[in-house]
């Protein structure tokens, strides 16, 4: 079937929303504007308006609501604009949803699923284009997911709502008109693992390209290109970033013996930094080449379109570090 | 003395048990006073000594299957929605026997059988919670009434704001406390809002608003039991401002630069508890001997908690990293996740608790 992200997405929450009478949406537009990113567009004619809940720009008011909500017996699916806009429910993210089952002793779960939009890539400046699910990732009682791909547009939804736990999806804006054939039967899928989504092969230097999200066709993108200079990479999607998939990394570092991660994040601080340490921490001896990473440079997200672009990764920075981390000039 | 409203004491069963009720927290915080200082527990202690007749007079007016949010200062509205006295300050303790297992404390209890949902720190960031706990028994058509309990320093908090408005958009079933004692920690409700009259605020969202005498437990009970009526049967969400005033320190920690001994004194004279006492011995209603067995059976209760508490077992550290995420029993890891590593302490799973 051909689709594409937005049309994935849609898939599955149409898909929730039939499963099970809990789960119902709720966020800014999202019922009769259908969606600021068109992700709900007609699910409030099909569903009505008590499950496709129109919320008032109250971010910290509508979260803290589902989080009551799930709290109550319902599986609430709440939406965020933006990650900048996420930070206004900051509080209720924080504070509650990844705290009540510790304070509690284990008596209150918080069975939340929290969207929202990620990135840049569009032009639309500092306020609604950054990249802040690694400082998310930070956080114990989150489970942070980040579908780059269809089957994971389509499938992460359903079992991020059968967890007991607040999980935080992050969909990168570049995203959503990504188009793609998606197997007619797709569905859930597992959100606990990296997926290793290309080894790299030939007698050449190997090396592991590890990514999540937006970064991820411009990742294989480059795979290609190397390939075509004879270096063999590995590719792996992240997919979730908490909890983070350490074997996967670690099994694919073992055999190529060189990484470069590519993360929209900026590097002080970031989940890039964290996958380098643990690089280093499990597999030290397995390393040829320093860790490179390829990350947003360190400045608020810039409006014109040569400022954006030089701050984010690109293709060509991709290639560049990967040739440094073989040795290939650069 | 200043005399309650003229309600009279037209049950004297049901004023003993207010009584007992109110008298039953403040003994408890005394002894909490108490261990604070011989430091057999230790974090913030916020007590509520003054105002126990909100609680007091809330509680009476909700059913066992409501909900309740309340704030830091909560010990008084945990022991009167049903959690014992022992399980409260085990917790205190950081006992296992204590009502979060020893990892909330004094300003996080929690209990899921009484639907107690906090113990909430964040200045006003219970309102949203209560606002989402009474959508979802609207959702799922349930007569149930969420009462969420916060002071007067939540109302500068967007927050608040916020839930107001989401509460009467919604037409929700959420009965709004807010406990006016006058300070947000040391700063004066004048010196922090340009409207000082709250119910204004809240009848602002066209929510039903209504002030309420604080320290008079029995006209508490009274707008109680009306708002919570008109909650339940559908008229949306109300909202009481009761006026009522903390006798002791924010915390244990506060020298009380912010206010003047003579208003403390002044307030005292309205002890929600001396209140009802007097009205009752004046009424006769309360013979000498029944007020002293009342005391010394609020006494021994809370004699018997300290000793539970004494006795409890510290929550094991093998433990610690329980709750982070639901005990996973398919798989057997802590957050459970295949390949995947929570974190460096990741630790054991086990049955769900």
């Amino acid at each position: 079937m051909k689709t594409t992200y937005r049309e994935a997405m849609r898939a599955a929450l149409r898909d929730a929303m039939q499963r099970d009478d809990r789960v119902f949406l709720m966020g800014e537009d999202v019922g009769r504007y259908g969606g600021s990113f068109a992700v709900s567009l007609g699910l409030l004619e099909e569903f009505g308006p008590d499950r496709i809940r129109d919320t008032p720009l109250s971010e910290s008011g509508f979260v803290g609501a589902g989080i009551g909500a799930a709290l109550g017996g319902m599986r609430p699916v709440v939406e965020i604009m933006t990650v900048n806009f996420s930070l206004l429910a900051l509080d209720q993210i924080i504070n509650n949803a990844a705290t009540l089952l510790h304070m509690s002793g284990g008596q209150f779960n918080v069975p939340i699923v929290i969207r929202m939009t990620t990135g840049a890539g569009r032009q639309l400046g500092a306020q609604h284009s950054h990249s802040l699910e690694g400082w998310y990732a930070h956080i114990p009682g989150l489970r942070i997911l980040a579908p780059a791909t269809l089957r994971d547009a389509r499938g992460m939804l359903w079992t991020a709502l059968q967890d007991p736990d607040p999980v935080l999806i992050f969909e990168h804006g570049s995203l959503y008109n990504v188009a793609g054939e998606l197997d007619d039967g797709a569905g859930a899928v597992d959100i606990d693992k990296a997926a290793l989504l290309r080894q790299g092969d030939g007698d050449g230097d190997r090396l592991t390209l590890i990514t999540y999200g937006g970064t991820l066709p411009m990742v294989l993108d480059a795979a290609d290109q190397l390939a075509g200079e004879g270096i063999g990479a590995d590719v792996i999607d992240l997919r979730t970033l908490r909890p983070l998939d350490s074997h996967t990394i670690v099994d694919s570092v073992a055999r190529t013996h060189r990484a470069v991660v590519v993360d929209e994040g900026w590097r002080s601080g970031s989940i890039s930094a964290e996958i380098a340490a643990r690089i280093c921490e499990q597999a030290f001896f397995d390393l040829d080449a320093p860790v490179e990473r390829v990350c947003s440079l360190e400045v608020p997200v810039p409006y014109a379109k040569h400022l954006e672009e030089a701050a984010l990764p690109s293709v060509e920075r991709v290639m560049a570090a990967a040739r440094r981390a073989v040795g290939a000039g650069g | 003395m200043t005399t309650l409203k003229n309600h009279g004491v037209p049950d004297a069963e049901h004023a003993v048990h207010l009584l007992r009720q109110m008298l039953r927290v403040r003994r408890l915080e005394e002894k909490c006073i108490e261990l604070y200082s011989e430091a057999k527990i230790r974090g913030f202690l916020h007590v509520y000594i003054g105002e126990e007749a909100v609680a007091a007079g809330v509680m009476e007016a909700l059913a066992p299957e409501d909900a309740v949010v309340a704030t830091y200062r909560e010990h008084g509205h945990a022991l009167l929605r049903g959690v014992s006295a022992g399980a409260i300050l085990a917790e205190m303790y950081g006992r296992a026997e204590g009502c979060c297992r020893g990892r909330g404390g004094s300003m996080h209890l929690f209990d899921a059988e009484t639907r107690f949902y906090g113990g909430n720190a964040i200045v006003a960031g219970g309102l949203p919670l209560a606002v989402g706990l009474a959508l979802a028994d609207r959702m799922a058509g349930r007569q149930q009434v969420t009462a969420c309990f916060f002071g007067e320093g939540a109302v500068a908090e967007g927050e608040f704001h916020e839930s107001m408005n989401l509460a009467a958009l919604w037409q929700l079933p959420v009965l709004f406390c807010c406990e006016n004692n006058l300070y947000a920690m040391g700063t004066a409700l004048g010196r922090s809002e340009s409207q000082t009259d709250i119910a204004l605020k809240a009848a602002g969202y066209e929510i039903s608003a209504w002030a309420v005498d604080g320290m008079d437990v029995l006209a508490v009970e009274e707008a109680a039991r009306r708002a919570v009526d008109a909650v339940r049967s559908g008229s949306g969400p109300h909202f009481l401002e009761l006026r009522t005033y903390r006798f002791r320190a924010h915390s244990m920690f506060d020298p009380e630069l912010y206010r003047e001994k003579s208003e403390v004194v002044q307030w005292m004279e309205r002890d929600p508890i001396s209140l009802l006492q007097g009205a009752m011995q004046a009424a006769g209603k309360l013979p000498e001997e029944q007020w002293a067995a009342l005391q010394a059976d609020v006494d021994a209760e809370i004699s018997t908690a300290v000793g539970f508490a004494e006795n409890g077992t510290p929550e094991p550290v093998s433990e610690l990293s329980r709750f982070v995420y639901s005990d996973r029993p398919d798989d057997g890891s802590a957050g459970g996740g295949g390949t995947a590593e929570w974190d460096t302490t990741a630790g054991k799973g086990g049955a769900a608790g």
